[in-house]
């Protein structure tokens, strides 16, 4: 929490250039502007310094790479249009070992190609955000909404014994301040960064505050590429091929997944007190639960929301003991079930915990979460507590 | 590795003798650029091509505003070889890292040093897209015809009929094709601002890729555009081959497989004829 609950000390606004419906001037800003997730994600990121972007067209994220093809030139930043998803990651690659604050985004195919680079920035200790707009799979799957990549995002992703934090954000309004949120842990920890938004997240249109954060640079740091002048010579990398040497920088790795996973697990709750279904879910899952929970609570089921924000490191202590008196738990994703199998370890077994789950680019209807949530409540016992 | 600069002696006119009257001239000093000794095979041209690039940047005094960008290969070590600031690749990427590198740090001297394998298969989209636009960094493009690092696999560039760990008969084209003239093929490319082809056979060649190596290194200094320069060189364990061999086959039969050569330099006039409108070549009316 250490870091996410810190604002960049230079909070000062950042204006706008052309915030969309207000016809290029900016002046008197509107208190609210109706502006679609993608391209608040890419504004907030332009807001919070970045250096550099590097993409590819995708559906549903094509939007975001259109803004920045058009803003960064206007801000005088780098922006390149790769030849493909594994020429955009490794763009961002070489961005970021000269110092730049870098933004890839993608969707779920295209991010699987990065999977590649991804490992070894992880294991170079290059730090980087990624955005994964989420569409419906496997293979090319659909273009409708889904969290089909959770496990890839947070278990694995590329090759290798690496995590990256995997913020969730279930608002337009929550991205935009996740954005900033992930360049502060991506340098302050000095790895990638995945936000994980999905097709309706970058789709929808909903009104935020047009004045987005800016986020400080710490001071220069000792590993940059420079140019060796005047100075021995660095070099990043990820190989080693002494066993003794690479499993003393796993070490080192891991030393750091470990700084993350106790200083910033992020999530929310609503209704948990005394709640005898806990409905966990995150981003536009976790937009229907609520209304679902709401539904549940006026027919008389004593139900709540658990919200994790960082899928990795997944908030497992604060949902067992949010859970500590339930009845079930119940895991609502647009997948098979992914995050269930999280949920379950954070249990560990102290609640039965089921699952309703929509694929493909479907959407479950609050009802049937609903519905699932009596399920979950009728089937368990609710006597050994 | 030339005679000449050999026959000189280290130390002749070097630091030190100053104070002596004797004039002597220095015919060759190992460059500052380069470090620990090479851990490549006895006649492999690797260690050959470092050396020209440590020199041609010690010349050129670039070197403390360098960045190296590797790959995956043999030359996986070069950050263990040159003195400069050095970023690893996944293979075949190099020319994507560069393009990132480049475009942040456009005031910094960036080149890639990349086999055959690497950017002559896996990286293919890669190169062909940054020298598409044109983008101002160097690739130093090392072609010694198979994968080296693995166990001497075939790889696009081996030559037909020859024989590798992976193309036990020779090089079969009716299966796998034909090789891959990268420098041809990129040198069509208006982003290429210097393109050159180069061998380190003998002595003379040796001197030509330095040559080579110096303009390319040159031309991003112009900031006009993409240069390479593709070295031919050996691989004496994979082809089979005793050192001597390997540079006389390099001499021979390599060199006429792939001819050496500048294709490309553009602010000097050098370019290939592509076909015009009204050119040479039949229209499609005329051809069906």
């Amino acid at each position: 929490m250490a870091v996410l609950d810190q604002p960049g000390a230079e909070t000062l606004p950042h204006l706008v250039a052309s915030p969309p419906g207000t016809g290029g001037e900016a002046s008197p800003l509107p208190d609210r502007v109706l502006m679609k997730g993608n391209e608040a994600i890419a504004e907030a990121a332009i807001a919070a310094g970045c250096d550099a972007y590097f993409g590819y067209p995708i559906t549903p994220q094509a939007e975001l790479l259109e803004w920045m093809a058009r803003r960064m030139p206007e801000e005088g930043r780098t922006y390149v249009q790769a030849e493909s998803e594994l020429g955009a990651i490794n763009m961002a690659l070489g961005a970021a070992a000269v110092g730049a604050r870098v933004l890839v985004s993608s969707s779920s195919p295209g991010i699987s190609l990065m999977a590649e680079a991804m490992s070894y920035m992880a294991g170079s200790r290059l730090p980087m955000v990624l955005v994964n707009v989420m569409r419906g799979g496997p293979g090319l799957g659909s273009i409708g909404a889904a969290q089909g990549d959770y496990l890839q995002a947070t278990k694995g992703h590329g090759h290798g014994d690496y995590r990256v934090p995997v913020l969730a954000p279930s608002s337009i309004a929550e991205a935009i301040e996740l954005v900033g949120d992930a360049f502060v842990l991506a340098e302050r920890y000095r790895t990638p960064v995945i936000l994980l938004a999905d097709g309706i997240l970058g789709q929808a249109m909903e009104p935020v505050k047009p004045d987005f954060r800016s986020v400080e640079r710490l001071p220069a740091p000792d590993w940059v590429l420079e140019g060796a002048a005047g100075r021995d010579p660095r070099a990043i990398k990820s190989l080693d091929l002494r066993p003794e040497d690479l499993e003393r920088h796993n070490l080192v790795l891991q030393a750091v997944y470990a700084e993350i996973t106790a200083r910033e697990q992020r999530w929310a709750g609503e209704s948990l007190d005394g709640a005898e279904v806990v409905v966990v879910a995150y981003g536009t899952a976790a937009r229907i639960a609520r209304t679902a929970v709401e539904r549940a609570r006026e027919g008389g089921l004593r139900a709540g929301l658990f919200r994790p924000i960082t899928l990795w490191p997944f908030p497992a202590q604060a949902l067992r003991d949010a859970a500590r008196d339930a009845r079930a738990v119940l895991s609502v994703e647009m997948s098979a079930g992914q995050m269930v199998e999280d949920v379950r370890l954070s249990i560990e077994g102290a609640v039965p915990v089921y699952h309703h789950g929509r694929m493909g680019g479907m959407v479950p209807t609050p009802d049937e979460v609903v519905d699932a949530m009596r399920r979950a409540w009728s089937t368990s016992d609710g006597g050994a507590s | 590795m030339s005679a000449t600069r050999e026959a000189g002696g280290i130390g002749t006119g070097g630091p030190g003798t100053g104070g002596a009257k004797t004039e002597g001239r220095v015919v060759y000093r190992r460059p500052q650029l380069l470090s620990n000794p090479t851990s490549y095979c006895p006649g492999c041209g690797h260690g050959i091509v470092h050396r020209l690039v440590a020199e041609v940047l010690e010349e050129l005094d670039l070197g403390g505003r360098t960045i190296l960008v590797g790959s995956v290969g043999c030359s996986v070590f070069a950050y263990d070889y040159l003195r400069l600031d050095a970023l690893e690749s996944p293979h075949g990427r190099a020319a994507a890292v560069a393009t990132g590198v480049k475009r942040v740090r456009p005031d910094r001297i960036v080149f890639t040093y990349q086999g055959d394998g690497d950017l002559a298969a896996i990286g293919t989209a890669e190169i062909v897209h940054a020298a598409a636009r044109g983008e101002r960094f160097t690739t130093i493009f090392v072609n010694n015809g198979i994968y080296g690092m693995t166990g001497g696999q075939m790889a696009p560039t081996t030559l037909p009929g020859q024989k590798t760990s992976s193309s036990l008969k020779g090089r079969d084209v009716g299966t796998t094709g034909y090789p891959l003239p990268v420098t041809e093929m990129l040198s069509l490319l208006p982003g290429v601002q210097y393109a050159a082809r180069v061998s380190v056979a003998d002595p003379g060649h040796v001197g030509k890729a330095r040559q080579a190596i110096k303009r390319a290194f040159e031309v991003q200094i112009e900031e006009k555009g993409f240069s390479i320069v593709e070295v031919l060189s050996t691989c004496p364990v994979g082809w089979n081959m005793t050192p001597s061999q390997a540079m006389e086959r390099l001499a021979t039969e390599v060199t006429a497989a792939y001819p050496v050569g500048t294709f490309v330099d553009r602010s000097r006039g050098i370019a290939p004829a592509l076909p015009q409108p009204g050119g040479p070549h039949r229209s499609i009316t005329e051809g069906f």
